[in-house]
């Protein structure tokens, strides 16, 4: 990676952190610069407006869970196996470094106006959106998962990691969230296994 | 006129077990075509045409074929199948020996066919398979597979004049000749751009949308040029709105050919030498542009 890469990447970093907490209207430039202890102007040196980074962020937070299903993707696991590692990795996530989920829950679902141009449908959450669809794919060509259409089974999925991670993020759970791994797993398998 | 013929290379065209489909797109060549092999072949025997002999004659006399075509599947089972007396495999077999150049017309002769699906007899064969060494010991090339349901008469003519120029032809790991399947019915196809954006067509016959999806279209996985030699000169299934049930292939004729085999959504097989995964990530991605122009019919 060069070091303008590098750069980039710490300033979506610190970004995320930001938009997360205070969303993506009150967050600034400014506010971004600081926490980066960089000028407002060199900042512009590396993108050219808030929504070209609030796009990059978003690009850039999918692609470590992309990464982190990739993995188990390969894997040579049940399908089963493969949604109880995922649920884990995730909730992992979530505890780690909440701001990337934070993120995905606060800006890009409820400021859509912001990711119109440039993010249209799948565009930049595309890469851990073809995971998902590989994970699906072959659980019900092995027969693991029953036939059904392809929303209903991701939204069943994003649905139940997404609500989970909102319930950590209002810090209502009681235990640690990762306690709560193999139950989240459990139901979201139950809603796509395959029945005789 | 019949000093002529002499010189003319001979062709036998067997019909074993087959529904007549090849005959009858032979018989729906271009006029021209059709002239021109007439004049450079001498076709000596066709069951469905009117020639000086019989099969029984043939299978008799000493006469040399150089091309020996088979339409149809082979069966070594007489309850079931029988010319003159004898079955499709003894036949063959005896024409084989006095013939240089042996070509498989159809999906049937190739691989078997609509045929093989028949469970009374398990005794269906294509020619490769119904055929020993020894019994193509003669033969001056390997066995040429023209598969199809049915073949296009131009591949016939293709593959003939090319033999008797050349005398041999470069042939893919199935027996077909390179030059006619290295292609997909994909190339060409007019709804290509559909396929690109990922634009489905709703229902047979319209000029709009791809078939791949929902209609169970093989071309991007079926070795033909359906769209590059085109049917009758004017067109083909898919350019006509009916999805390609991949007739060149070993496989066909496929169970529900129709249908696109999908799991949660998601083709079970995609275009040949694509990875689920890039192709997958490709097709989100167009399916998220949404272009008016193709959204609409193209003749209002």
């Amino acid at each position: 990676m060069s070091s303008k890469e590098e750069k980039k990447n710490s300033i979506i970093e610190n970004a995320l952190k930001l938009f997360s907490k205070k969303g993506f209207y009150n967050t600034t430039i400014p506010d971004i610069a600081k926490a980066m202890s960089m000028s407002v102007g060199n900042m512009y040196n590396y993108f050219k407006s808030k929504e070209e980074l609030a796009k990059f962020a978003i690009k850039y937070s999918t692609n470590i869970l992309a990464t982190d299903l990739k993995k188990i993707n390969e894997m040579d696991a049940s399908s089963k196996e493969k949604i109880f590692l995922f649920t884990k990795k995730y909730l992992e996530n979530v505890q780690k470094s909440p701001e990337i989920i934070e993120y995905f829950l606060r800006v890009y679902l409820s400021n859509r106006e912001v990711f119109q141009e440039g993010c249209e449908g799948f565009l930049c959450v595309s890469e851990f959106v073809t995971e998902v669809m590989i994970l699906l794919d072959e659980g019900a060509a092995k027969k693991e998962f029953r036939q059904q259409d392809f929303f209903p089974a991701f939204a069943m999925i994003m649905g139940a990691l997404g609500g989970f991670a909102f319930l950590s993020g209002e810090q209502v759970l009681d235990k640690d969230i990762i306690s709560y791994s193999d139950d989240v797993a459990e139901n979201i398998y139950r809603a796509l296994k395959y029945e005789k | 006129m019949k000093n002529n013929e002499r010189n003319k290379p001979k062709i036998v065209w067997l019909q074993a077990i087959t529904c007549n489909g090849n005959t009858h797109s032979f018989l729906s060549a271009n006029v021209n075509r059709l002239k021109l092999f007439l004049n450079s072949f001498d076709l000596i025997y066709h069951p469905s045409l009117t020639t000086d002999i019989l099969l029984d004659d043939l299978l008799k006399k000493d006469e040399e074929i150089d091309f020996l075509l088979v339409e149809g599947a082979i069966s070594s089972n007489k309850e079931f199948f029988q010319l003159s007396n004898q079955t499709t495999n003894e036949i063959l077999k005896k024409l084989v020996l006095k013939s240089k150049y042996l070509i498989a017309v159809g999906s049937c002769a190739s691989y078997g066919g609509v045929h093989k699906k028949f469970e009374q007899n398990n005794n269906i064969l294509g020619l490769q398979e119904a055929l020993f060494e020894h019994d193509t010991s003669t033969l001056k090339h390997p066995i040429v597979n023209l598969t199809g349901c049915p073949v296009h008469p131009e591949w016939i003519f293709q593959t003939l004049f090319s033999l008797k120029e050349y005398k041999q032809i470069a042939l893919d790991e199935k027996g077909r000749p390179k030059e006619i399947y290295s292609y997909l019915a994909h190339h060409g196809c007019t709804r290509n751009e559909y396929f690109e954006w990922k634009v489905e067509a709703n229902s047979f016959g319209l000029k709009e949308g791809c078939l791949f999806y929902e209609q169970g279209c093989r071309g991007p996985m079926t070795h033909s040029n359906c769209n590059k030699i085109l049917w009758n000169d004017v067109n083909s299934k898919t350019r006509a709105g009916m999805p390609c049930i991949g007739c060149t292939e070993f496989d066909f004729p496929r169970n529900n050919m129709l249908e696109t085999k999908k799991n949660i959504g998601i083709p079970d097989e995609v275009p040949l030498g694509v990875s689920k995964r890039a192709y997958l990530s490709i097709a989100g991605v167009a399916k998220t542009f949404k272009i008016d122009r193709l959204n609409e019919k193209i003749i209002k």
